[in-house]
């Protein structure tokens, strides 16, 4: 049994918290590059030209991408053979996002109650999720959400009979939607399968995961790089203003789910795709 | 088209703006978002002043992050216009001209705009560091207990905008959509 103290968690945390929203990812950097040598309008080739300006300038001056700098969404993957000591892990988590959007400059975008709403002034709670894995290490994963393009998303409890050409056109029906709102070029993620929490679970972790990768079955691979084609003759374009990159990346994440369902959900994000990864 | 425009953003200057345009935008704007319009136009239903002169006034849908030492301000891309639709009407109906964000607008925002003369230019969405070098002051003016949204006066120098609906409610999203997808055929 490993012993790790909470503290660390909270160091890590308020790292990453900073990292992730000062640095954008290498893949969806060279995503955007890519696309941008391949736009052939004046508007489309400019937008892409300042959104790679400015991801330079943050790089250089260590300053947010974004001023939306999200909900911290932090997923622990803890080993089995880990004993947390030093306190509760939910208030060690949540006190390195306090830490890390005070002394990062990082905006406090969350509201203490959904409906009568009021700033809690400190980004927190993080929004926390832990999965128990094989070992004796955590791997610390923040992922700052920004809600322009959280408030596209969509999941749909389908009846089997839908079959792939419902999930299908629900992609591009919800990527039509947000049209110019989520900041496109946009990343797509969509979760099949298992409950309903669990749908909508997996279409937020397809995000975490690299833009230049794939889903392991060949099946959902192909049905990934078919999406983004489909996705990017839509037309939209760079913030929506007409060209051919409507979004720079789709993943799929998918389980095993009941045999009177089909769950899916779109959680899409912006051209700011954040998060950082670090093993303790 | 690329103009050169300096605020304040008159009704004959915004009769000349044009969906598709390119804008460099110069002067004094306002920085407001989902609870200073509510403030804002809960005020204004109670009768009472706003905190700023709204007489050909130019809002930014903006909530930046704090300002690092030594800097005017954080990083401060546009957040989604569609939720000041609510407000928008209400705000041009007492002389707000300019709005600036991002994202698509209610056809009675559109409406409004036509009616008042009011232009809706887009930012960069995600753009935020890039957005914040054009930006050369900030001033805290009202609802400072809002923080990130709480009504700031900018002074902007050359700030890029694109208009995306005019006063005749010509739309960018409509029109730069319809004529990339008609030459791709």
């Amino acid at each position: 049994m490993r012993e790790i103290n909470v503290q660390t968690i909270t160091d890590v945390v308020e790292k990453l918290c900073i990292e992730a929203n000062c640095h954008l990812p290498g893949d969806v950097k060279c995503a955007i590059k890519n696309c941008r040598a391949c736009e052939d309008g004046k508007i489309a080739q400019g937008i892409l030209d300042d959104i790679i300006e400015n991801f330079e300038i943050a790089d250089n001056e260590n300053v947010p991408i974004c001023q939306d700098t999200g909900m911290a969404c932090v997923f622990l993957e803890i080993g089995q053979d880990v004993h947390l000591v030093g306190g509760n892990l939910a208030e060690a988590v949540d006190e390195g996002v306090r830490r890390g959007y005070t002394n990062g400059y990082l905006r406090k975008s969350v509201v203490a109650d959904p409906v009568r709403r009021g700033n809690t002034g400190d980004n927190t709670p993080a929004m926390l999720y832990t999965e128990i894995v094989p070992g004796d290490k955590i791997k610390v994963t923040i992922g700052p959400k920004g809600f322009g393009s959280e408030n596209m998303s969509q999941i749909r409890m389908f009846k089997p009979s839908a079959g792939l050409q419902g999930i299908k056109d629900f992609i591009i029906e919800a990527v039509e939607t947000a049209g110019p709102n989520p900041c496109p070029p946009i990343v797509v993620g969509v979760g099949i399968g298992g409950t309903f929490d669990k749908a909508a679970l997996l279409a937020k972790k397809a995000l975490m995961r690299p833009i230049d990768s794939e889903h392991p079955d060949p099946f959902y691979a192909d049905l990934e790089k078919e999406m983004l084609e489909k996705i990017n003759e839509l037309g939209i374009g760079p913030q929506g203003f007409g060209g051919k990159t409507t979004a720079i990346g789709l993943n799929i994440e998918t389980l095993p789910t009941h045999i009177a369902g089909m769950p899916c959900a779109i959680n899409i994000n912006c051209h700011v795709t954040r998060h950082k990864s670090e093993v303790i | 088209m690329e103009k050169r425009i300096t605020l304040p953003l008159t009704e004959e200057i915004a009769k000349t703006l044009k969906a598709g345009d390119r804008v460099l935008l110069t002067g004094i704007i306002y920085t407001s978002r989902d609870a200073g319009h509510k403030r804002m136009c809960e005020a204004l239903a109670r009768g009472e002043e706003l905190p700023i002169d709204p007489m050909n006034a130019t809002i930014y849908y903006v909530g930046p992050t704090p300002a690092k030492p030594g800097t005017v301000i954080g990083s401060a891309g546009p957040t989604t216009s569609g939720r000041m639709d609510a407000y928008a009407p209400t705000m041009m109906s007492v002389g707000a001209r300019g709005m600036i964000g991002k994202g698509a607008r209610l056809p009675e925002v559109v409406e409004a705009m036509k009616k008042y003369t009011g232009v809706y230019f887009g930012a960069i969405g995600g753009a935020g560091a890039l957005l914040a070098k054009c930006i050369k002051s900030a001033k805290l003016i009202a609802y400072e207990d809002l923080g990130a949204e709480a009504l700031r006066e900018l002074y902007v120098e050359d700030m890029p905008l694109m208009v995306i609906i005019d006063s005749e409610g010509n739309n960018l999203y409509e029109l730069g959509r319809e004529e990339y997808l008609a030459a791709k055929k």
